[in-house]
């Protein structure tokens, strides 16, 4: 086992570089650069920054310069917000963000099984079209919908939780954005769920488990959940990666210093540097998750081993 | 414990479905008993509802199933009980297995845990006391090393391993009545006979009765002390076992018992021309192995083995699931690469690629086991025997390849009206019918046959053979037979390769082999496929 994850660790080394190596070049196609903003520096200020940054150079040796700097764990300075390296950036809104994710994420997974469990036992009947319309709602409706529609409600008429803002991380301030990301995805893993539930619950083994004269708890929960589960893992993976590097749109709306904005603001300001390290730190978080992923499976499963 | 008192008592079962279609009734009203400690067996073939009796007696019936009528249990009705009420008889009292050893049993669990369980839940054992116990059946059963064995998953076990924890399972609780789904007909001969004899041994030792539901009359034959047989959901004709094997009285029985493959082929003149010679063809299946994971594994599936086949020759491949008689049928007609040589006709098609093999692809044809993964579903039966025309010989009008099609399913048997509708509409024996005619369409000279019958009913099956047999003397067409099932290899091969791991143990013409064979893994197989028919299950 401890040899497979050495394995899988050493084959992240060249998917990274190939990644970095992409990013890098693709950022630099697009038109523009860092300093080209509406407002229009003087042409001696621009070209000033720009030999500051470096940008004058080849391109290759800027390519080598950042993978220098990258392996010595430094990620540069944030162009457009110069008070602040990228490094620097991650450290303050990571955290926010990977709080927001993982409680969005735990949430979804429970309510989403658990919905999905009650659907597939009662399949066709009343409580499985009532969790199928909830997941087709969740999926449908846009989180700039849902957001906005928690603030109204919740917020404004209510009064029960802030409209907006961190609040130093008070629990009261996470509930409206933890609640916006969590339901599209509670609404996919409940259907999920659903679909391998009825699928488990049809297998050999639980027939077996029924002529055993086995409690329902124990059919459903001991032998059908266990197996049925497997997709749920599979899902977790990208799913982890995705929540926990932030929404620009949660994070937005509710006033959040999170990371999920540095994505889209630094690309479209050319924020090279900026863009690398989201780049950077989405590709780590999808082959940490995937690897979890992987070994979460062979503890669910005896038949998946890895040496 | 009196041997006269009715145990279980099913009257007027009726199952009945819903379907997209509308109700289809699959059992209709039939009546059942079973007395302590007897071997009472249902007989049918495939869908004469006699699995759905007894799921419906356990309550297994699909979601969509519901069941009418009575299923007493020493006078209570187990279809009104309550589902706690019935959770005490079921694993308790009457215990079940089934068909699929391989999928049966929780893959996600050891042996020693699902074991224990039904142990614990019914008799109120604490964990340790429940692990003796489980420990006791797995040596009830003769599973090896049970310690060892307790920590295992299913799919470190064979098949005939996995259906001995499945007995173990259902005997924990020293039921009543065990019912047996099929339990050996996913099993390979030799497997059977275990199987079957630990049935017997455990059924002396522990008393229990058993319902064998099955399609082998074999089995029936030597185990059941009474029979009922079932055809499209009704009770045709009942009674002790000896009486309706020497007299049966209805039409149907009468068909079951004929239905054993008779007859068999003479051999081709000695001088017939040689139409397909492999010498020392050699399959290699490379496993794993591949970026910083180690040496693969070779597996060699066809050890060096020679074979000649004449025209208007059969021979048969016969082996055990996993001695590698596929692949090498499949080697021969160069579909999967292979060492050796190999001649078709006077050609050396050894290293003959796709593009080579193309024209001859015509002369040799193949017919697989499943006759419902092997045809296209969203194909008519038309389009489905006349794709290889397109191929092979594309100057046909299409007028011409429908009268073609007409021809060749007229030569199978079957109403040539049909070629317009699609395979789901089809038996499973119309199904291998098609199968045929899309094999027999291009003319061949060779045809590969991979356990065509194994899938059908042993009815159906008769029907098959003959089919073929008359198809063979028809066209001078040569055989490969491959088959585990050595009372149709005796109908249907004049010439016998016996195989196992990869290797030849024994060949020779088939009625030498039958009469005196030499290897003892070829005794082995027959006297497995002989001892299913030859002891009794009560003693």
């Amino acid at each position: 086992m401890l040899r497979y994850v050495f394995r899988r660790l050493l084959t992240a080394i060249p998917t990274l570089f190939v990644i970095v190596t992409m990013a890098f070049f693709l950022i630099r196609v697009a038109p523009g650069g860092p300093f080209n903003q509406e407002r229009g520096l003087s042409p001696e200020i621009k070209a000033n920054l720009e030999a500051q940054f470096g940008l004058n150079d080849p391109l290759w040796l800027q390519y080598i310069h950042y993978l220098g700097n990258l392996l010595r764990g430094n990620f540069g300075p944030s162009y457009n917000m110069p008070d602040f390296t990228v490094g620097e950036l991650f450290r303050e809104g990571l955290p926010i963000s990977i709080q927001l994710g993982a409680s969005a994420l735990i949430l979804a997974l429970m309510l989403g099984s658990v919905l999905g469990t009650i659907a597939a036992l009662n399949q066709n009947k009343l409580a499985d079209y009532s969790v199928i319309a909830l997941a087709t709602a969740g999926s449908t409706i846009p989180t700039f919908v849902i957001a906005p529609v928690i603030q109204l409600v919740f917020g404004l008429t209510w009064k029960l939780l802030p409209i907006g803002g961190w609040g130093d991380g008070a629990m009261i301030n996470k509930i409206g954005p933890v609640l916006t990301l969590a339901l599209p995805q509670i609404a996919i893993v409940a259907r999920l769920m659903r679909g391998s539930m009825i699928e488990s619950l049809r297998s050999h083994h639980i027939r077996t488990a029924r002529a055993l004269g086995l409690s329902d708890w124990s059919v459903v929960v001991k032998h059908a959940l266990r197996g049925a589960i497997l997709p749920i893992v599979s899902f977790t993976g990208p799913a982890a990666a995705a929540l926990l590097t932030g929404s620009i749109i949660v994070e937005t709306i509710f006033s959040i210093p999170g990371v999920g904005r540095h994505f889209v603001v630094a690309a479209l300001n050319r924020d090279y540097t900026l863009v690398m390290g989201t780049v950077v730190v989405i590709a780590l978080f999808t082959i940490v998750f995937n690897l979890i992923v992987d070994l979460l499976y062979a503890v669910v499963d005896p038949r998946v081993r890895y040496d | 414990m009196d041997a006269q008192e009715t145990i279980l008592s099913v009257k007027d079962l009726r199952v009945r479905f819903r379907t997209l279609d509308g109700a289809v009734e699959a059992v209709k009203g039939i009546n059942i008993n079973v007395k302590a400690g007897e071997t009472v067996a249902v007989v049918g073939e495939s869908g004469s509802g006699k699995s759905q009796t007894m799921m419906a007696a356990m309550s297994l019936l699909a979601s969509n199933g519901e069941a009418t009528g009575s299923v007493d249990y020493r006078g209570r009705n187990l279809l009104t009980l309550s589902k706690s009420e019935l959770n005490k008889v079921r694993g308790r009292k009457i215990s079940m297995i089934f068909q699929e050893p391989m999928t049966s049993l929780d893959p996600l669990y050891s042996i020693g845990n699902q074991l224990i369980e039904p142990i614990r839940r019914h008799r109120g054992l604490n964990a340790a006391e429940a692990r003796e116990e489980a420990l006791k059946l797995l040596r009830l059963v003769h599973i090896p090393d049970p310690e060892r064995r307790m920590k295992s998953y299913p799919h470190e076990m064979s098949g005939g391993q996995r259906q001995r924890v499945m007995i173990a399972m259902a005997l924990a609780n020293d039921p009543d009545i065990l019912i047996a789904d099929e339990p050996t007909t996913a099993l390979d001969v030799t497997i059977q006979a275990q199987i079957l004899m630990l049935l017997a041994e455990l059924q002396r030792k522990l008393g229990m009765a058993i319902v064998f539901i099955t399609h082998d009359l074999g089995i029936v034959r030597r185990f059941a002390d009474r029979v009922y047989v079932m055809r499209q959901g009704e009770v045709v004709e009942e009674g002790d076992a000896e009486a309706l094997f020497a007299s049966p009285q209805h039409a149907y029985t009468k068909m079951l018992l004929a239905a054993e493959p008779t007859g068999s082929k003479a051999p081709p003149p000695a001088n017939a021309p040689v139409l397909l010679e492999g010498r020392n063809v050699e399959v290699v299946f490379r496993i794993g192995g591949g970026f910083l994971s180690g040496e693969p594994l070779m597996l060699r599936a066809v050890d060096r083995i020679s074979i000649r086949l004449q025209r208007n020759q059969t021979i048969g491949i016969v082996g055990e699931s996993g001695s590698g008689k596929s692949t090498l049928g499949r080697a021969l007609l160069r579909l999967l690469p292979s060492d050796g040589l190999i001649r078709f006709g006077d050609r050396d098609i050894s290293g003959a690629d796709r593009q080579a093999m193309r024209p001859l692809r015509r002369e040799m044809q193949l017919v697989f086991q499943d006759p419902f993964g092997s045809l296209s579903p969203r194909m008519t039966v038309g389009q489905v025997i006349t794709e290889g025309l397109l191929v092979h010989e594309p100057n046909l009008s299409g007028k011409q390849r429908d009268q073609r099609a007409i021809e060749a399913l007229r030569e199978v048997g079957l109403d040539p009206n049909s070629r317009n509708r699609y395979p789901h509409e089809f038996s499973g024996g119309q199904r291998q019918r098609i199968a045929i005619a899309r094999a027999m369409i291009l003319k061949p000279n060779l045809v590969v046959l991979d356990e065509p019958t194994s899938a059908l009913d042993r009815s159906v099956q008769k029907q098959i053979v003959e089919l073929l047999r008359k198809l063979q003397a028809d066209h001078g067409l040569s055989y490969l037979f491959i088959s585990h099932d050595l009372a149709v290899v005796r109908a249907m091969a004049d010439y016998i390769i016996v195989m196992k791991q990869g290797k030849i143990v024994e060949e020779g013409p088939t009625e030498e082999i039958f009469s005196n064979p030499q290897a003892a893994y070829t005794q082995t197989l027959m006297n497995a496929a002989i001892d299913v028919t030859r002891f009794r299950l009560s003693a």
